[in-house]
């Protein structure tokens, strides 16, 4: 069965998660693998796409989908799935991308299985796995109405493995996309950078550093941020720690911040309280480290350390460039 | 200025969870049930707009019955008035089904303005906000941390992964709210006693024209197969740092490479 998958990208180069939910339609479809990327430096995505296996990449390299926000994307989605023969669209789980989704879904009269770890082909149907109530339990859940099957992708979920195409063998499709006023009534007027760039982003990162109140202040998260970039991770924070000011709530990580699942989330002067767990309990490895030996992130922890974060990290922080 | 603000019933964090063996939907009666927590800074940002010059403020729920004490809590904020959307046949709403019930309710509501949690604790979809738009036909500027209104003009922060995009769009429209957008208050004693008497409309599906066949279990356009307690997961090695910081360093840093992460 072919499955479309909607690609993620940073003008130009596809996201992580993009090539991650590739290799796992290619696995789990049993047919061609087709991709729809949007936005500008879509053009370029779609070539660096191909070597996943991409037999048809739909692209709209218009700046229209950058310059208003939604709309735009979900006319050229759209457009997409009308020629599109695929049965199944899957998307990455990002907060942008489940608007578009969302509303391209109401459009199509398509059903809408959110933040799948793992997917079955089962006859005509996806079944998605997924976690429910911040990871206390898991569910099977399918779209039963409508056509493709909209399912979103969560980071890490699938490893991403280059196989089996070639940009030649890559037949591009370009949308005609016609956007009506409507489409413009969301006008993007600004874009603004609070952090200067090279961690990667908390929702995809394979590795991730998190801080919480037992850091005593926001001079604190530098030490979390040497211990980051000393493991390639980005940073995360427990809501007493964004609450206070001392790092952006964007890193939030909990009930009503952020769900993660990274293969390593390491947490350190977090108590891990079940708001903070719900956005992270079902991370691969959790590590530890609390100077309060009792403290209940321990109880999920696959390995804790009992200690002081100020004399344990300098320490950790030098064996790992060391041993790196 | 009229502004809605669709609140959710939601179990407490703590509280267990109990799914129904036949038909996987929450048991809602388990645990107790609050006010879904995003929702509280959707509530707060309508007060606030309200307190600077002059808003109606009403809630909209869907929900079952018991969702009337959430319904009373909303209002013991502040808010004006409150429209609930009960029917047996709801039951087991997916997020389309869900959006099409609050969209069907506003059909005939005059508004500018409606205010939403970007998520809800349980389904945690992120869906509701745009595709309640979408049935409306309105611009939606989702997941946003700061709001401006000049005139009829709404100015947004959109939360990105680095910092935000400033978006614009003039009313009427859709906006969910990040945690960071502000800090909700606490009802008064005074709003808690007023909350009792404020005006609150109970409707069913026939009173807001959505088709049984299009909301609940059948109607839904997804299904949950399956629904399992994960099994809870097992502590692994504890290490007690002497003190010296060091030896929790060394063995850390042991695990991390016995594991492949460095
Ligand atoms: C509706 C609602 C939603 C919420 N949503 C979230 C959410 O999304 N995310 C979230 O994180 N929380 C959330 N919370 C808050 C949550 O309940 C906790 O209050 C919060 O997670 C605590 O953060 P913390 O672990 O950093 O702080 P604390 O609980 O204060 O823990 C600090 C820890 O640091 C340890 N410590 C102190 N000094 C040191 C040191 N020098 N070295 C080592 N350890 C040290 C202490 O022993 C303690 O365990 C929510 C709460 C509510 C009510
Ligand atoms: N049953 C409901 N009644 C009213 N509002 C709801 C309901 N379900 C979801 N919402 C709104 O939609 C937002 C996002 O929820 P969700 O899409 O489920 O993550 C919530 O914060 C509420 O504002």
């Amino acid at each position: 069965m072919n499955v479309l998958v909607l690609v993620d990208h940073d003008a130009g180069t596809p996201k992580k998660i993009s090539n991650q939910i590739l290799t796992a339609a290619r696995a789990v479809g049993g047919g061609e693998v087709h991709a729809v990327v949007l936005g500008q430096g879509a053009t370029a995505s779609a070539e660096k796409v191909a070597a996943y296996g991409v037999s048809k990449a739909f692209v709209w390299d218009n700046p229209d989908a950058d310059a208003f926000a939604t709309e735009p994307m979900t006319a050229a989605l759209v457009a997409a799935l009308e020629q599109s023969d695929a049965m199944i669209l899957l998307y990455p789980a990002d907060p942008f991308i489940t608007d578009v989704v969302a509303r391209a879904a109401v459009r199509v009269e398509a059903g809408v299985v959110t933040d799948a770890t793992d997917l079955e082909l089962d006859g005509d149907t996806m079944i998605a796995t997924k976690a429910i109530f911040g990871g206390e339990m898991s569910s099977r859940c399918q779209v039963r109405q409508g056509r493709p099957q909209f399912i979103g992708v969560k980071a890490n979920a699938f490893t991403a493995e280059e196989g089996g195409g070639a940009e030649s063998e890559c037949q591009v499709v370009g949308l005609d996309v016609t956007l009506d006023d409507k489409a413009r009534r969301a006008e993007v007027v600004d874009t603004v950078e609070q952090e200067a760039g090279g961690r990667p982003e908390m929702t995809e990162a394979s590795f991730i550093v998190a801080g919480g109140r037992g850091l005593g202040d926001a001079e604190g998260f530098k030490l979390i941020e040497e211990l980051a970039d000393a493991l390639g991770a980005a940073v995360g924070a427990s809501r007493a720690a964004t609450d206070a000011g001392w790092y952006p709530h964007q890193h939030q990580i909990g009930q009503t911040g952020k769900t993660v699942a990274p293969q390593l989330y390491v947490g350190a002067g977090i108590s891990g309280a079940i708001q903070h767990r719900a956005g992270m309990q079902t991370s691969q490895t959790i590590v530890a480290i609390n100077k309060d030996a009792d403290a209940p992130i321990f109880s999920i922890a696959d390995f804790a350390v009992v200690g002081d974060l100020y004399k344990v990290l300098p320490p950790l922080i030098e064996e790992i460039r060391k041993r790196k | 200025m009229r502004i809605i603000c669709p609140i959710k019933r939601v179990p407490d964090t703590a509280a267990a969870k109990k799914v129904d063996p036949d038909d996987h939907t929450l048991d809602r009666d388990s645990g107790e049930a609050i006010l879904n927590a995003n929702d509280e800074w959707s509530i707060e940002e309508a007060l606030r707009i309200k307190e600077r010059g002059s808003a109606e403020v009403i809630a909209l729920c869907m929900g079952p019955e018991q969702a009337q004490t959430t319904v009373r809590k909303a209002l013991s904020y502040g808010l004006d008035g409150a429209i609930q959307v009960t029917d047996p046949a709801i039951h087991g709403s997916d997020a389309v089904a869900t959006a099409r019930v609050l969209a069907g309710a506003l059909a005939d509501e005059e508004f500018d303005l409606i205010i939403m949690g970007n998520q809800s604790s349980d389904a945690r979809t992120m869906l509701v906000p745009a595709m309640l738009a979408e049935f409306l036909d309105l611009p939606a500027l989702t997941y946003v941390k700061n709001l401006d209104i000049d005139g009829n003009s709404l100015t947004a922060q959109r939360e990105t992964p680095s910092g935000h995009v400033v978006v614009r769009a003039e009313m009427p429209a859709v906006v969910s709210v990040v945690e960071a957008i502000n800090e909700p208050r606490y009802p008064s004693f005074k709003g808690i006693m007023a909350a009792k008497s404020k005006p609150l409309q109970t409707h069913d599906l026939a009173a807001v024209g959505v088709d049984a066949g299009q909301v609940g279990l059948d109607g839904s356009w997804t299904q949950v197969v399956e629904a399992t307690p994960r099994p809870p997961k097992q502590a692994g090695d504890k290490v007690d740092d002497d003190g010296s910081g060091t030896v929790g360093a060394k063995a850390l840093a042991d695990f991390l490479a016995a594991r492949k992460f460095i």
